[in-house]
């Protein structure tokens, strides 16, 4: 049975700095739709160059993350649908959807009013859909596009190939070509070695963070407390704000691991998360599994912009070779779906998990297309309970609440049962 | 008009037909003969849409089309291996391979087109150990001269591999070889696409659909014969133009159309003067150079002559753009767009051509379609009531 547990309310300080920091991320969006700010650069937000972006003084605008927050606020579904009014397809991904038809209703949000685009930085890495929603963006907008062409990582060696290293180093010398042309300067090298250092400290924090979840009980939810820490790893990212935060969760996490304190009353189950997770119901879905006492200690959702857990630092002495490797290497999305098969079964092992709980969205086939075959691999092969569920990330439509909790109970009181008879 | 309804010439029927069983036929028989005629070859499958087939055929084995299996085959595994909502020929292709159809090939090549199709290549390497399989990264910054020289030596890398698994190193002059009979067979096609286009009752999209299909199933020294012997025939064609309304198709890139459906489009009154199947297997607008240095031709050429195409995103044109512009060159009254179920590129580019072709007032029709329908009765009054709304109009 299903225990009633206490919904998570987990809201430490960081919460709050949090909404703090990306509220202002925000209020600069909003002035520089009005005119009054930065250079605003259209980017994606696996693996990027936000490091040169910001060297240049420019404003990183994230279509993924407005359409999250739409979501978010459950305001994507009429978006959606004007979207699909002009002719996409219900087939097609939500946040394109969701975004686009944010554009054409005058890019007013309930958090900011997006800034039309300078600069349109495709940087393609992984996710096909990232350019065709960019060349759409670029044809609405008339901005200019530049396609960031990042070779997907396809060999079978832990090493991205010298020349995919060389050709995304020589296209980053190219774009800082394009961002001293529309700044009218040229690029400061020790200001983006500074930034890089940023980076660089910021991702040694956070993959510090992320293996406190090694702990027992793990002291927040790897995939639902993650996702507040990654607006300010990825908006933030570069800036003495983005590093201040992550000083300020670490020391919160630390100190709540060392207080053996969970997101929850009991830790009974310990997962990991696959797949991004359905923003417009985010509670409903974090409730399916607090209820069970089901604890996130890892996700891929949440290196979608970057791993670091595994050792990879943005590096202020050679930092287009260290932007390079963080886009080919070092990020979910431009990995290989069995690369993505050995980091689940890495964190499965080293941050000791009971179960893989997948959550399929329709939305996303660079996460989702296949995952049928991941858990034929993790149940059959690895013996490790694995749960394919399915809804989306942005539309509301594809989220069937009943179905899916049927689903979540079904899987954890048979884990719970194998649990009793192990112990008879 | 001036011809004269006669029996067509048989010739030409029997060269469609055998083409339209080899495209049906889900055991690959045609190419496992020709393995067995020519022992110690080996086959390399390709999955859509573009695959550098030269640099297979250079290397001794032979390249060959695996596209799904329509309604061939029953989906019994894949289903339980990839989500409802990706597209058929995803599933039909690992089933082929499931069910072990894809034995005899030695790999597969898959490319960056969409994000199934990379998962998919995953999913192979990890159910069949032994095969050979590939994944090629085809740039898509073609704004700058570096993609061009990095596709090269993509090319470079993926040969090194097929080397290995052929025991044969090409020469330039084996490459060249194999561009030249590659250009052989494009020039033909490229020919009779002409000839649809200016006389489009002299041969349907459905024949010429069916014949680029079977050249993808067998030996390209075979092919080339028969692409030859159709452009001599035809001329020959006894045929009456009829009363249709001139169309441009698109869509349907990847996933191959039953060849009802296309039937279907134009029995419902459509002369389809030009489309995009298997435009990988027809890519180039001219000639590949025969030069020195042939993977930088080839490269060249993938950036420098290829047709538009929903899986090449070239920010220095767009692609509604070409679609306009084919449409005015061609003198088409219309679009259809035909895309598969699920297909984000067919379907994104649906979008934006959308738009393009309101804001041209050309008139188009989306029809969307799975490998495996067998069924066209919908098609049917769609295409009609199209076909209807323009000619009465």
């Amino acid at each position: 049975m299903a225990q009633v547990t206490p919904k998570s309310d987990y809201q430490g300080r960081i919460h709050n700095l949090q909404k703090d920091m990306i509220g202002r991320y925000y209020a600069n969006l909003t002035a520089a739709s009005e005119g009054k700010g930065k250079k605003a650069i259209y980017m994606l937000i696996s693996g990027n160059p936000v490091e040169l972006i910001e060297a240049f003084d420019m404003l990183p605008v994230y279509p993924e993350v407005n359409a999250l927050q739409l979501a978010v606020k459950k305001q994507s579904l009429p978006l959606i649908l004007a979207a699909e009014e002009m002719g996409y397809s219900t087939d097609n991904c939500a946040y394109v959807k969701a975004d686009v038809g944010m554009y054409f209703a005058g890019r007013k949000t309930p958090f900011a009013t997006i800034p039309e685009p300078d600069l349109i930085l495709c940087n393609y890495v992984g996710c096909n859909v990232y350019l065709q929603w960019f060349e759409h963006l670029g044809e609405y907008s008339k901005a200019p596009v530049y396609n960031l062409d990042v070779p997907f990582f396809r060999t079978p060696g832990p090493e991205p190939l010298a020349e995919d290293i060389n050709y995304v180093v020589k296209q980053l010398e190219e774009l800082i070509e394009v961002l001293e042309r529309m700044s009218g300067k040229s690029l400061d090298y020790k200001k983006l070695q500074r930034i890089m250092q940023l980076s660089g400290e910021t991702g040694e924090l956070w993959s510090e963070i992320k293996k406190l979840t090694r702990e027992r009980p793990a002291p927040y939810d790897a995939y639902f407390d993650s996702v507040m820490m990654m607006a300010p790893l990825y908006c933030l990212r570069g800036t003495e704000d983005g590093l201040r935060f992550f000083q300020e969760a670490y020391k919160e996490m630390k100190q709540r691991a060392d207080n053996h304190e969970g997101p929850l009353p009991e830790e009974k189950f310990r997962v990991v998360m696959e797949g991004p997770p359905p923003w417009p119901f985010l509670r409903q879905f974090r409730d399916m599994f607090s209820r069970w006492g089901a604890v996130a200690i890892a996700s891929t959702y949440s290196t979608v912009g970057g791993i670091w857990e595994f050792g990879f630092r943005h590096d202020p002495q050679r930092p287009l070779e260290s932007m390079a490797r963080h886009m080919l290497q070092w990020n979910c999305t431009n990995r290989n779906f069995l690369q993505r098969y050995k980091q689940l079964k890495d964190y499965v092992d080293d941050w000791g998990a009971d179960a893989l709980v997948i959550h399929s969205v329709k939305s996303c086939r660079l996460f989702s297309a296949g995952q049928g075959d991941m858990r034929e691999y993790f149940t059959k092969q690895l013996n490790v309970p694995t749960l394919l569920i399915e809804s989306d990330l942005e539309d509301p439509r594809y989220f069937s609440e009943a179905q899916l909790r049927n689903r979540v109970d079904a899987f954890f009181e048979s884990l719970e049962h194998q649990r009793t008879l192990v112990k008879k | 008009m001036v011809t004269t309804p006669v029996q067509e010439t048989s010739k030409l029927n029997a060269i469609f037909d055998s083409c339209r069983e080899m495209g049906q036929d889900p055991e690959f028989n045609v190419a496992k003969r020709w393995l067995e005629d020519h022992p110690g070859k080996k086959a390399i499958g390709c999955f859509p849409i573009h695959c550098p087939v030269e640099l297979i055929h250079a290397s001794g084995m032979l390249p060959l089309g695996i596209i799904g299996a329509g309604t061939q085959i029953e989906v019994t595994y894949a289903d339980s291996r990839f989500q409802s909502f990706v597209c058929s020929i995803v599933k039909t292709t690992l089933e082929l391979g499931l069910t072990n159809r894809l034995k005899f090939l030695e790999g597969m090549l898959f490319h960056s087109i969409c994000d199934p199709a990379r998962n998919l290549s995953s999913v192979f390497q990890r159910n069949f150990p032994d095969m050979f399989v590939e994944y090629i990264h085809f740039p898509q910054n073609f704004a700058s001269p570096l993609a061009r020289k990095y596709l090269a030596t993509e090319y470079q890398r993926i040969l090194d591999g097929l080397q290995q698994r052929s025991g044969h190193t090409p020469t330039v002059d084996d490459l060249n070889r194999s561009i030249a009979l590659y250009n052989r067979i494009r020039a033909g096609l490229r020919e009779i696409y002409r000839i649809r286009t200016d006389t489009p009752h002299m041969i349907s999209a459905a024949e010429s659909f069916v014949l680029t299909r079977a050249g993808t199933l067998m030996a390209p020294e075979e092919f080339v014969k028969i692409v030859e012997e159709v452009l001599a025939e035809l001329p020959g064609r006894p045929s009456r133009p009829k009363d249709r309304i001139r169309v441009i198709l698109e869509g349907s890139f990847c996933e191959l159309p039953p060849v009802g459906l296309i039937e279907t489009v134009e029995q419902a009154g459509c002369y389809i003067l030009d489309d995009d199947f298997l435009r990988g297997w027809r890519w180039f607008t001219e000639d590949v150079p025969i030069r020195d240095n042939p993977l930088h031709e080839l490269a060249e050429s993938y950036s420098e002559r290829a047709y538009y195409s929903g899986t090449k995103h070239d920010t220095r044109e767009t692609k509604a753009a070409h679609l306009i512009q084919m449409v005015k060159e061609k003198k088409a009254d219309a679009v259809i767009m035909q895309a598969a179920k699920f297909c984000e590129p067919a379907l994104f580019d649906y979008a934006l051509y959308r738009k393009a072709l309101d804001e041209a007032k050309i008139p188009h029709l989306l029809l969307e379609f799975e490998e495996k329908t067998w069924i066209f009765d919908r098609a049917r009054s769609e295409a009609e009531t199209f076909v209807e709304s323009l000619l009465f109009d």
